[in-house]
């Protein structure tokens, strides 16, 4: 891999997978909270990460697009190796749409100025283009009235679709999920979920930490089952939920079914 | 026989008001009200006041207090941002910047500009004469104190805020400048305008830097006033005008912290 492959986010010999993680270790101070994970994503796939709390998915996911920095192990991301240091980060996240759970609206900002801020700024578009867009990307998520309103104003469901919204008008290779419905009241799950199927459906490659197993096995490619820092089982969502494999999987799922 | 608890603090309350209103029949009976209007609030040195105090006293302690303010501002955020800096040596030197400039007495930071800055430079000159060494002194002292009051804020914006920005491709600095820092002002305007209140009241230090007739500020016109008349009048009439400055901003920052406490 060289440096010249990764500023320019060609991909590289290892075209396979849009996501490639390879041996990745994590530790916190004394707390090794990730011990060697192996995980592939293709293009165009689903891959939902279910696991309880503390098991470290969330850290895999964020370490995908470098919001923490592996301590062991490499990372692909369309070919370009995120771990690499001369990496161009920003290029490179800049092509990863991200949601979390706490939606992270820009509180300041109305809906439209947060999906074009960074289209203006990262992207450099003109005005007129990022707010058609925008406005492409509203509808699409089903908000396009709300198109001047301030997140305080909106709903926890509508906010956390203005934030995919937000990360699909940078035009994204692909999308992280981080416990995208875990904050919402439970009747807005729905709607969070229906934005999230269609974008699967477009062949969006997608990798999604969830706690929404009906949607891991409806929309889901493959599931990939983690506890205490490591990759217990994966496999095809319906086979896997209905036939765990492991003590670990089964356990977990007696609990969450 | 025992009191109620509540029949107690009946009776407290009742000896506090007795206790207010015998000191304000003290204050009444022992003021010699003759003497106080003469000598303080006489109505013909009042009229002789007017409207120069407004027009060159006051208006100059809002210019050198304005031009203070900005600077500080300016430099408080610097400071804040170096503070928060990854970089070791940044953080070190607005350290260093803030703990001097704070600790340091108004007074002391005017005469270290004002007449030890000329002595020990003989050949240099702080731009913008009397107006130019005001703003940097004011703005060196409210620098110091906006500088950790912004830093507080910045860090007190979520985590999640900067993430995000990042997330979308953006530069540390792009999305200090874009989302972070327009954020963390938000939280911090209640104690900047505090810090603007107290900026004017230092303002009346500039005295010592030599003020020209028309470059009077309030307490200076007082004190000219008060020595000329010898007559405590101007005084008052200028701590008017302090009032009519600090009160209302005083309001403003009363109007501010009950929205955001509603906000919350």
């Amino acid at each position: 891999m060289t440096t010249t492959d990764a500023t320019q986010g060609a991909p590289a010999a290892r075209d396979a997978a849009a996501i490639d993680v390879q041996d990745l270790h994590k530790h916190f101070g004394e707390n090794e909270v990730l011990k060697g994970i192996d995980v592939q994503v293709a293009r165009g796939e689903v891959v939902c990460v279910i696991g309880p709390s503390g098991s470290g998915k969330s850290t895999l996911l964020r370490c995908v697009n470098l919001l923490e920095v592996p301590t062991i192990g490499r990372i692909f991301v369309e070919g370009v190796e995120v771990t690499d240091p001369d990496v161009d980060i920003d290029a490179l996240r800049s092509r990863t749409g991200m949601v979390f759970q706490q939606f992270n609206l820009f509180p300041h900002m109305t809906v439209l100025q947060n999906l074009c801020i960074s289209q203006r700024k990262v992207r450099k578009r003109g005005k007129e283009e990022s707010v058609e867009v925008a406005r492409r990307n509203l509808a699409k998520v089903g908000l396009a009235e709300k198109e001047s309103a301030y997140p305080a104003h909106l709903s926890g469901g509508q906010q956390q679709r203005v934030a995919i919204a937000r990360a699909l008008s940078m035009d994204p290779d692909m999308m992280l999920f981080d416990e995208p419905t875990s904050a919402l009241d439970p009747e807005l799950v729905g709607d969070v979920l229906a934005v999230m199927k269609d974008l699967a459906a477009e062949g969006m490659t997608m990798m999604v930490v969830t706690h929404e197993m009906g949607f891991a096995r409806e929309v889901g490619d493959k599931l990939v089952f983690m506890d205490d820092g490591v990759v217990v089982e994966e496999g095809l969502p319906s086979v896997v939920l209905s036939d765990p494999q492991h003590e670990r999987t089964r356990a977990f799922l007696s609990k969450v079914l | 026989m025992p009191l109620t608890k509540r029949k107690r603090a009946a009776y407290l309350r009742y000896a506090q008001y007795v206790l207010i209103l015998a000191l304000a029949a003290v204050v009444v009976l022992a003021a010699d009200w003759g003497v106080l209007r003469d000598k303080f609030f006489n109505p013909d040195i009042i009229r002789d006041q007017f409207p120069d105090v407004l027009t060159v006293a006051l208006k100059n302690t809002v210019v050198f207090t304005a031009c203070g303010f900005a600077f500080g501002l300016a430099l408080g955020l610097g400071l804040a941002l170096m503070r928060l800096s990854s970089v070791g040596p940044w953080r070190w030197l607005s350290t260093g910047v803030i703990e001097l400039f704070r600790g340091l007495p108004a007074l002391v930071v005017f005469l270290a500009l004002g007449v030890g800055f000329p002595r020990a430079f003989p050949q240099y000159e702080i731009p913008g004469g009397q107006l130019g060494t005001a703003t940097l002194a004011l703005g060196l002292v409210g620098g110091a104190y906006m500088a950790e009051t912004i830093r507080a804020g910045i860090q007190a914006v979520p985590k999640g805020q900067y993430e995000a920005a990042r997330t979308l491709g953006m530069s540390h600095s792009r999305a200090m400048v874009s989302v972070v820092v327009p954020q963390a002002f938000r939280i911090v305007l209640p104690p900047l305008t505090n810090e603007l209140i107290l900026l004017t009241k230092d303002s009346s230090l500039i005295y010592i830097l030599g003020l020209s007739l028309d470059q009077y500020e309030l307490t200076k016109w007082g004190r000219e006033g008060m020595n000329s008349e010898a007559n405590l009048t101007p005084i008052i009439v200028v701590g008017f005008c302090y009032l009519i400055i600090t009160v209302p901003l005083s309001i403003v920052v009363r109007r501010m912290e009950a929205k955001a406490g509603r906000a919350r």
